[in-house]
């Protein structure tokens, strides 16, 4: 293993709480304790891990000053917002802080740093709390050992706000290591909308990132997340992301993954109270030999609750996608609703799908389904629209666009999904043949 | 009724069921662990060829060497102590040619049974397997004269080399998993069956098993060869006296059907609740064939089961109807393979199990689509239904697909027995054992239709004994 990693973290501020400086040598500990992945392990089944090294990727110094103005010009995804974030390697390139009015209600956003230091409390409570139980363990230890940029948003009781708060994590240096960060907590009966946008800055420079995100949402508070993951493909990228959901809460996470060689998500959700509701939602459109592998953790330690998952990716030329969730019903969690939906678009035939949709259910009284199909476009359909003097090529870009849009349109923001239609579009229209 | 009452109600299984066993006097005994002395002896007894003596021999190295399935197997499995089981045991017996050879009290085992002498005569052959040995196989002139070869397994191998030998731990080789190891090594019993070209057997061939002693692991084999366009059914079904200690039943049970043949194998598994059942169980279905499993499982401790099919040609078809009750103490893990090797292969999975009380019935299940095929079809259902608040079930299904026009899906629900229709039911006269029965029943019907008639109504009658004074 490469050392570099390791001791890149003895650089860190001195100045951290001593809770921190806790955390970050157990997950030092951690990385250097748990071996890399193996084919054997389950939680890595199907997932090529022959070729996954993280060696030589290193944190790097901040690029200069006309990369981060010039990246803080391309993020430029959505313009209407309460806050924004831009990092560049993770050094800070721009921020956007909330206006008085927020701020005068309680509400926080701040980058990781800052917030440790004004609000050591709120920080010793949830940062780092939630690592992933999904066999990246190692590479959450890695995060908690080094994370330095990202940002925390604090919606305290009550609050509501309409407009999204927008985090931008770039990568740029050769060869770049990466550990981005999104705190989310909503207190009772608040509201809150973040993006979370991971770009590369060309489509040659090579990146590791591993990001964690967490979501603490209160009693009856509504949390709204999406994440567009476009890195080049170029990119080693793991995504580890937890959602806590309280009583009544109401979550929703959709993601639209289009970048990386390879991509690692590892996706829990557990609800704590009863009555809560959790949505996931995931688009994936992978080319080339882009390996997308997705594994989602729904557990029900309440009744009374709603949990949905739509994963949809569809395939192109030689890429791989792994969708592994599993559902599990605790004891006693009656009147669950849990659901999971894995559908798999192949449009190329050495393109290779892999489900693994599970159950783990421990109350009677519940309705848990999953369903996970793989297909091509369906001919019939096909047939109708070009007997209707469609081309096929045309014909076929729309029913592989319709099969997006499920996704899509829960985005909820015409101006995002505008321009994730035109990424999508893009990666897309000259491959369908 | 309120819907509280109705959950936490405990239910109770009628053991003394299959509750039954008869003074041992065996004359073969290998005695108790696995050595290779066990494995000789074994084999001395058998007279096996020499062939056979080595495959056994070198089966027990890869027993050995091969770890416990335990990264993803029920922790139950680490209670099994090879040490203290018996491998081989044997009246030393030919199997017996007609009625009035079989002994009194092997006589005795299949009226408590409940086979009856119609039952005998409507079946083509009967080959029941007495503890380890066929202790009775009868086969009807006409099958004879078609050249149907049904015989137990140290028989077939000793005598129809040429035609068993070709494909004997072909479809599942000795190093395919750790039971499968086992059995290669200590294999004694089951049945070598060979239909040959253009043979459409119009009625099942059937065999008992039973295990009658205590601490005795029971290894049959099975293999049945299916020549091109012939047809056969072939029905196994078990109950087990009870013992007081953990009995290990792994069975190899292979299926060779060749171009445009027909094979349908049906089980109703129903061992006492100490057993460990891990039985192999894959089927090669070569080009416009079909392997058909169908599988139920109600008895034993633990039971790990995922019939597969190799759709080595095209047009192949491949199916796993599977039922599974899951009673207190019971783990049913039970599932279903689908290799899909040719163009213009389907396959097609359904599976009921149904959770009593702190049962847990479990599906696992792997369809496997490599990318040069084309226009291949896999529809998996699993449908669990839990009658207790604290029953258990889990889905794992693993689905890997590519290739042109290939298409799978996958679909699996959890449910429960409404306290509406048990209500509904009570309301008109029934007691709310029956109803529930009724509701289980029904919840199953559906795949009941698949079995053979007289399995479908012993079946019914497995789960109505299964559900008797489960409530109320």
């Amino acid at each position: 293993m490469n050392t570099t990693l390791e001791t890149s973290t003895n650089t860190l501020s001195a100045k951290e709480p001593s809770w921190l400086a806790e955390r970050r040598s157990a997950g030092l500990d951690q990385f250097k304790k748990l071996g890399m992945p193996t084919a054997r392990a389950e939680e890595w089944r199907f997932a090529s891990v022959g070729k996954l090294s993280i060696d030589n990727f290193n944190p790097v110094a901040a690029p200069s000053s006309a990369t981060l103005d010039a990246l803080t010009e391309r993020s430029n995804l959505v313009s209407d917002r309460a806050g924004l974030m831009v990092y560049v390697d993770d050094a800070p390139a721009n921020f956007e802080c909330i206006g008085s009015e927020l701020a005068k209600q309680g509400v926080i956003y701040l980058p990781i740093s800052e917030a440790v230091e004004q609000h050591p409390d709120l920080m010793e409570k949830y940062f780092l709390q939630e690592s992933t139980e999904l066999g990246s363990q190692k590479f959450f230890g890695l995060h908690a050992a080094t994370v330095k940029a990202g940002a925390v948003l604090y919606v305290p009781k009550g609050v509501e706000i309409e407009k999204p708060f927008v985090n931008y994590y770039w990568t740029s240096g050769s060869r770049a290591a990466v550990f981005p960060h999104t705190l989310i907590i909503a207190e009772d009966n608040s509201k809150a909308s973040v993006v979370d946008i991971f770009f590369s800055e060309t489509e040659e420079n090579e990146a590791l990132n591993i990001s964690v995100s967490n979501i603490h949402a209160g009693a009856n508070a509504q949390v709204f997340r999406k994440v567009v993951q476009d890195w080049n493909e170029k990119t080693v990228s793991f995504q580890l992301d937890t959602t806590v959901a309280d009583r009544d809460a109401q979550v929703k996470n959709v993601a639209v993954n289009i970048g990386a060689e390879r991509a690692r998500f590892e996706n829990q959700t557990r609800i704590e109270g009863a009555g809560a509701d959790v949505k996931m939602y995931s688009l994936t459109v992978a080319e080339g030999t882009q390996e997308f592998d997705q594994r989602t953790f729904q557990t029900h330690n309440a009744p009374n609750a709603v949990s949905d998952l739509l994963y949809k990716n569809a395939l192109l030329d030689n890429s791989r996608t792994i969708f592994s969730g599993l559902i599990k019903v605790a004891e006693g969690s009656q009147q669950t609703d849990a659901y999971q939906t894995n559908r798999n678009l192949l449009l190329d035939p050495s393109a290779d799908a892999n489900a693994l949709p599970g159950l783990e259910i421990l109350a009677n009284d519940v309705r848990c389904s999953h369903g996970a199909t793989t297909g091509n476009v369906d001919k019939e359909e096909l047939f109708y629209m070009m007997q209707r003097g469609i081309p096929q090529r045309v014909a076929m870009q729309l029913m592989v666009f319709g099969f997006f849009e499920e996704v899509i349109e829960k985005i909820d923001s015409e101006e995002l999904v505008e321009n994730l239609r035109q990424l999508i579009h893009q990666k897309f229209s000259g491959k369908i043949s | 009724m309120s819907d509280i009452d109705l959950q936490d109600q405990a239910i109770q299984v009628d053991t003394e069921k299959g509750n039954f066993k008869y003074p041992e006097n065996y004359e073969f005994d290998a005695g108790i662990g696995l050595t290779e002395d066990t494995v000789k002896y074994i084999s001395d007894v058998k007279d096996d060829p020499d062939w056979v003596r080595e495959f056994r021999l070198k089966a027990l190295e890869v027993f050995k060497k091969k770890p416990m399935p335990t990264k993803w197997a029920d922790k139950d499995l680490e209670n099994i102590d090879f040490d203290k089981i018996r491998y081989y045991l044997s009246k030393g017996q030919q199997p017996a040619r007609s009625w009035d050879d079989v002994p009194d009290d092997v006589k005795e085992t299949f009226e408590r049974l409940g086979i009856p002498e119609q039952e005998r005569k409507f079946l083509a052959g009967v080959e029941a397997q007495f503890d380890s040995e066929a202790s009775y196989s009868r086969m009807k002139e006409d099958l004879e004269k078609e050249g149907v070869i049904f015989v137990g397994s140290s028989e077939g191998l000793a005598e129809y080399p040429e035609i068993f030998k070709p494909y004997f731990g072909k479809v599942i080789p000795t190093a395919d998993n750790k039971f499968s190891a086992l059995n290669s090594a200590t294999f004694s019993g089951g049945s070598f069956i060979y239909v040959p070209k253009g043979v459409k057997l119009k009625q099942p061939l059937q065999a008992y098993f039973r295990i009658n002693a205590e601490n005795f692991g029971q290894f049959e084999r099975t293999l049945i060869i299916a020549d091109e366009d012939s047809e056969i059914t072939y029905m196994e079904g078990c109950t087990a006296p009870k013992f007081e200690t953990a009995t290990l039943h792994s069975a190899v049970v292979e299926l060779v059907a060749l171009k445009n043949a027909k094979i349908q194998y049906i089980t109703v598994q129903n061992w006492s609740s100490n057993v460990f059942n891990l039985v192999t169980k894959r089927g090669m279905a070569d080009e416009g064939a079909e392997v058909k499993w169908i599988d139920c499982n109600i008895g034993s401790r633990l039971t790990m089961k995922y019939p597969g099919v190799v759709l080595k040609g095209k047009g192949a078809r491949g199916e796993v109807l599977s039922i599974a009750l899951a009673n207190d103490g019971q783990h049913q893990d039970t599932g279903a393979k689908m290799m899909h090797l040719a163009d213009n292969t389907t396959s097609n999975i359904i599976s009921k199990s149904i959770s009593i009380g702190k049962g847990r019935s479990t599906y696992r299940g792997q369809v496997h689509m490599p990318k040069h095929l084309k226009n291949c079809k896999n529809n998996t259902e699993c449908d669990a239904l839990l009658i207790n608040t604290n029953s258990r079930t889990d889905t794992y299904p693993a689905i890997t697909t590519r290739g042109q026009n290939n298409t799978v899906q996958h679909e699996a629900s959890v449910s429960k027995v409404s306290a509406e229709q048990i209500f509904y039911m009570m309301q008109r006269g029934l007691s709310e054992g029956e109803a529930m029965s009724l509701a289980v029943n029904g919840f199953v019907n559906e795949l009941m239709k698949a079995f053979p008639m007289e399995y479908s109504v012993e079946l019914k009658r497995l789960i109505d004994m299964e559900m008797e004074g489960s409530v109320g």
